[in-house]
């Protein structure tokens, strides 16, 4: 079997992408979408609370909502989906094998894939966190699924690990259900989750945010009986003599987002250590000629409305490359990470001759700072980019954008590499 | 019904048993108290099949370890289990270990160990590329082997029970009477009858020798706990054969080995503990084995840890495993302290405690309809395992082997409905885990393990608050309606 375009996920990323592929010239019947669950709307579909799109669609939805409106789109656009369907394997040249019930085991090719898995949660394992093993140690989001989608409860007295997103969140959500959160702690200083989630999740219900700790033991043989937290010092290791020990039955564990890169690196696609993801240029094009990557498999979004965004940028990317509409490249900048960034996406910018618009580079500090200013520099330290900042967080995604004149700026003075960094003023 | 036999605990010396017996003219079952086979040292060890030369020439250990080594293989395959003899190496660190390395040589020997050499610096790194450059030598046994303890274990019960032996889970024994030549043996709400006992309860087999009715007896167990680290896929393949240290009085010490499923493996401590079950993890536990593993490998990165787990060691206060007929109960027979090499010597040790039965007056002959596989129909195979044709066929006859629930290790709901179905059905999550991986990949069931558990109830007939971890209190979800928090 042949697919001019396969995009493999169909949470927000993958239907953006294929939206955005149709709406550049490709026609439905050459996209093929393949999607593991019974459902499309990947991640979002679980979660019920409001506070999507309100950059995408200026108001605020459900994640079932937002997702819904995704597959409204990809049915206008006469997109089918595959649901039930899972990619084992990829290939260098481009062959997908997926299995599922209704169509076997099943080897296709394709001009062009999208990748757009998503990513998955960290685990206990991961944080090595010692202890006995009993049940009732859960990631945040097994917790969701469990509450919103199966109609249980994973336990009634509470001890969250992590104060990402998903976590501050399933703070709240099991509060309302009628169990008691008795903390949350966070191994920084600071807290990886939105400003509002912190408010709105945890000092409206009163649940405390303990920073700088972190859990040094678990009880319990059958059942988590207990979990015992202490204080961390500047290197993150426990402070003996601050250990606290809560009488509890659950631990929910939000330390953090994975994206789910095997298939990547089964196809020897090269990945960022500081992302996770794939090394991809401003189309989102991976170092593999004709893969694509974007979502939280690239790197992990706080919003999905950004998730939106560049999912858009890889479709049209992906569709131009097919339609053999694809201005070459005359040459390549790469981006590096300065002074407080930890990471940026793209990592490489492939300049056309002619390039026709900016480039918006996205990325993310490394501690919190107040009073700064962002700039992108060349390699001669000219600086080419500036913006002023009251205040930045590793929680919040940053963008700074290259003007067309920059970039024809750099493809003519055949500059190297650009960096952004930070300046604290 | 009266059995002929009954073993307690289904631990690979328990299962092992039963499946000898299972070939044989007389009734068995076997009473664990574990929600599974396979829930004490037989879980959680270093899943090595010792060469053999570790043991003093003479001694029963020496004898069951290296026959066991060859049975178990014999076994495995009959079973469809993998068992790859991998080798193993005694690594020594300049003139100190020569001496040692030496001396174990001679005793495998002694004890019959086949294609023992020692070796020198170059031909070690030739064939472990990431050993350290401090490694000098080392004693290369190529028997050595390494496989799934428990997924063998698992699925000689399963073969046992295919032949018609009993299994009761969830019966841990707390009593025991004898009249009449018979052993009445209850969990305070059961009992079973049998003719003859066998006691396999590992680090608890003392105490069940108390239970039986044993007065004085002579054997003590101190438990002793040993901790590892397991190492995720991408690392699996930094060591080639299993690697030890030279052992001390406190050990075999810090080992690195490859794992039938391509994980890598460090670990064990030695840590002598009060509360026989008590299998925590500990900080300095982890670290002191990261320590030791750094020493054979210095590139082994402990940030590629996906997990931690600990076994406890049935320790006696002799030298060898104590194997024998009860002096004071007849018709009963110990197997207590059986430490390492416990696994590897398995078949070997049921073997022999078949032969202790007959000493005992327990008669049987060969069945001549003995079937060596798990099921009538033989080993079935797991969806990952299939080949592509055997892939696409199994989907077209049944649809469920096309749903993938464990995406990290490739599990499929035909392959957890097939567990459910087996002749030990599989009704916790870790039963689950531990014949089809599921929930022990990457994302350490973060994905599948709320599917796994609907998947069981549904199968069941039950609602997903009777699914547990591993029986026992080990409870997961409660249904949203109850009341929370209640304990303020
Ligand atoms: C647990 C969790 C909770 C979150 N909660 C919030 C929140 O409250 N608010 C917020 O703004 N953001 C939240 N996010 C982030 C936001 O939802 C994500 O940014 C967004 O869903 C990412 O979209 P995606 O398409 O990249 O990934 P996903 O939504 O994860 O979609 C990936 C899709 O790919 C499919 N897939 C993966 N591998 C394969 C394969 N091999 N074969 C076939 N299909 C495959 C998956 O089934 C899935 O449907 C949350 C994320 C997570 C993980
Ligand atoms: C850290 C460690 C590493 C090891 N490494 C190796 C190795 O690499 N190679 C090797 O050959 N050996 C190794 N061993 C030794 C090996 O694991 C044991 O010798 C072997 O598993 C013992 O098996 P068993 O059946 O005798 O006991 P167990 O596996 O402990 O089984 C005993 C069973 O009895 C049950 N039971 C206990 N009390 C009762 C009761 N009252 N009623 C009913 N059931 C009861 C328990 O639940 C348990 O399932 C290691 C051991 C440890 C702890």
């Amino acid at each position: 079997m042949h697919k001019k375009l396969i995009v493999i996920g169909g949470g927000p990323a993958g239907l953006a992408a294929a939206v955005s592929a149709v709406e550049n010239g490709l026609s439905p019947e050459d996209i093929c979408i393949l999607e593991r669950d019974s459902e499309p709307g990947g991640i979002l579909n679980q979660c019920i609370h409001a506070g999507f799109g309100l950059h995408r669609f200026g108001e605020e939805l459900t994640g079932p909502e937002y997702a819904g409106r995704y597959i409204e789109m990809a049915k206008a656009a006469g997109l089918t989906i595959t649901v039930n369907a899972m990619v084992l394997s990829l290939t260098d040249d481009k062959k997908v094998t997926y299995v599922s019930p209704e169509t076997g085991y099943v080897t296709c090719s394709a001009d062009a894939v999208i990748l757009a898995m998503g990513c998955r949660e960290r685990t206990r394992g991961a944080l090595n966190i010692p202890g006995s093993r009993p049940a009732g140690i859960f990631t945040a989001g097994t917790a969701q699924r469990y509450v919103n989608m199966e109609g249980y409860m994973p336990g009634k007295r509470v001890v969250i690990l992590g104060s990402g997103d998903i976590g501050l969140i399933m703070a709240r959500r099991m509060t309302l259900e009628g169990a008691k959160v008795l903390c949350v702690c966070e191994l920084m200083p600071y807290s990886g989750g939105l400003a509002r989630n912190i408010v709105q999740c945890l000092e409206d219900f009163d649940i405390p945010l303990y920073l700088s700790h972190t859990v040094t033991a678990i009880g319990g043989k059958d059942r988590v009986e207990s979990v015992t937290v202490a204080q961390v010092d500047e290197n993150r290791r426990p402070i003996p003599g601050t250990e606290v020990t809560y009488d509890c039955d659950t631990l929910l564990l939000s330390v953090g987002l994975i994206p789910e890169n095997e298939l990547t690196r089964g196809a020897g696609v090269a990945i960022d250590r500081m992302t996770n993801g794939a090394f991809v240029n401003q189309n989102r094009e991976t170092e593999i000629d004709g893969i694509y990557a974007c979502g939280n498999v690239l790197h992990v979004h706080d919003l999905v409305d950004f998730v939106s965004e560049e999912a858009a940028i890889a479709g049209r990317a992906a569709a131009e490359k097919i339609l053999g509409k694809t201005a070459p490249a005359v040459h390549s900048v790469s981006v590096r990470t300065g002074f407080g960034v930890r990471y940026t996406i793209p990592e490489r910018i492939d300049i056309p001759a002619e390039p026709a618009e900016e480039v918006r580079l996205f990325f993310r500090v490394t501690d919190i700072y107040k009073k700064v200013r962002l700039t992108i520099t060349d390699g001669n330290g000219n600086v080419l980019v500036k913006k002023a900042k009251s205040a930045v967080a590793p929680g919040e995604m940053e963008s700074l954008s290259l003007s067309v004149e920059s970039l024809k700026a750099l493809a003519d003075a055949k500059c190297e590499t650009i960096t952004v960094a930070l300046e604290e003023m | 019904m009266i059995y002929d036999v009954l073993i307690i605990g289904a631990g690979v010396t328990g299962v092992m048993t039963a499946r000898y017996l299972s070939g044989k003219t007389c009734s068995v079952a076997v009473c664990e108290a574990g929600c599974d086979v396979a829930m004490g040292a037989t879980r959680a060890n270093s899943a090595i099949v010792h060469a053999g030369y570790d043991a003093k020439p003479g001694t029963l250990k020496a004898r069951l370890n290296v026959r066991g080594n060859k049975l178990m293989k014999e076994i495995a395959k009959e079973l469809g289990v993998e068992c790859k003899a991998v080798g193993s190496h005694v690594v020594g660190f300049g003139e100190e270990d020569a001496k040692h390395l030496k001396e174990l040589y001679e005793r495998g020997i002694a004890n019959g160990v086949p294609d023992l050499r020692i070796i020198g610096q170059d031909e070690l790194r030739a064939m472990e590329p990431n050993i350290s450059a401090e490694a000098t030598m080392s004693l290369w046994a190529p028997s050595a082997a390494i496989t799934c303890p428990y997924g063998l274990t698992i699925a000689a019960a399963e073969c046992a029970a295919t032949n018609g032996v009993d299994f009761y889970l969830n019966f841990k024994v707390t009593d025991s009477s004898h009249a009449g030549g018979i052993y009445y043996i209850t969990n305070g709400q059961q009992t079973i009858a049998a003719r003859y006992v066998v006691n396999c309860a590992g680090v608890h087999s003392a105490e069940v020798a108390e239970i039986l009715g044993e007065h004085d007896f002579p054997i003590y167990i101190q438990p002793r706990r040993g901790e590892y680290i397991v190492m995720d896929k991408t690392c699996g393949k930094m060591a080639n054969s299993t690697l030890f240290v030279v052992p001390s009085s406190k050990g075999k010490g810090i080992l690195v080995s490859p794992t039938v499923d391509g994980n890598l493996l460090i670990g064990p401590n030695a840590y002598a503990i009060d509360d026989a079950d008590d299998t925590q993890t500990t900080q300095p536990g982890l670290s002191e084995i990261t320590e030791g593993a750094l020493r054979l490998m210095p590139c082994v990165d402990t940030r590629n840890a996906i997990t931690s787990f600990s076994g406890v060691r049935p320790t006696p206060n002799i030298y060898d495993f104590y194997i024998k007929n009860s002096e004071q109960l007849p018709g009963v027979v110990h197997a207590v302290g059986v430490e390492s090499p416990g696994f590897a010597s398995g078949p070997a040790t049921a073997e022999y405690i078949a032969e202790l039965l007959t000493d005992a007056g327990l008669q049987f002959t060969d069945k001549d309809n003995f079937i060596p596989t798990r099921r009538a129909d033989g080993n079935p195979k797991l969806f990952r395992d299939m080949t592509d044709e055997e892939k696409n066929a199994a989907i077209r006859e049944n649809p469920s082997y096309g749903k993938i629930i464990c995406r990290c290790e490739t599990v499929t709901e035909g392959d957890i409905l097939n567990a459910l179905n087996s002749p030990i059905p599989a009704v916790t999550l870790d039963m689950q885990k531990s014949r089809n991986r599921s929930g022990m990949g990457r994302c350490q069931g973060g994905f599948c393990s709320p599917r796994v558990v609907a998947i069981i109830a549904e199968h069941e007939n039950y609602g997903l608050e009777n699914v547990t971890k591993r029986g026992g209190g080990s409870w997961l979800v409660v249904p949203k309606n109850t009341k929370g928090g209640d304990k303020e």
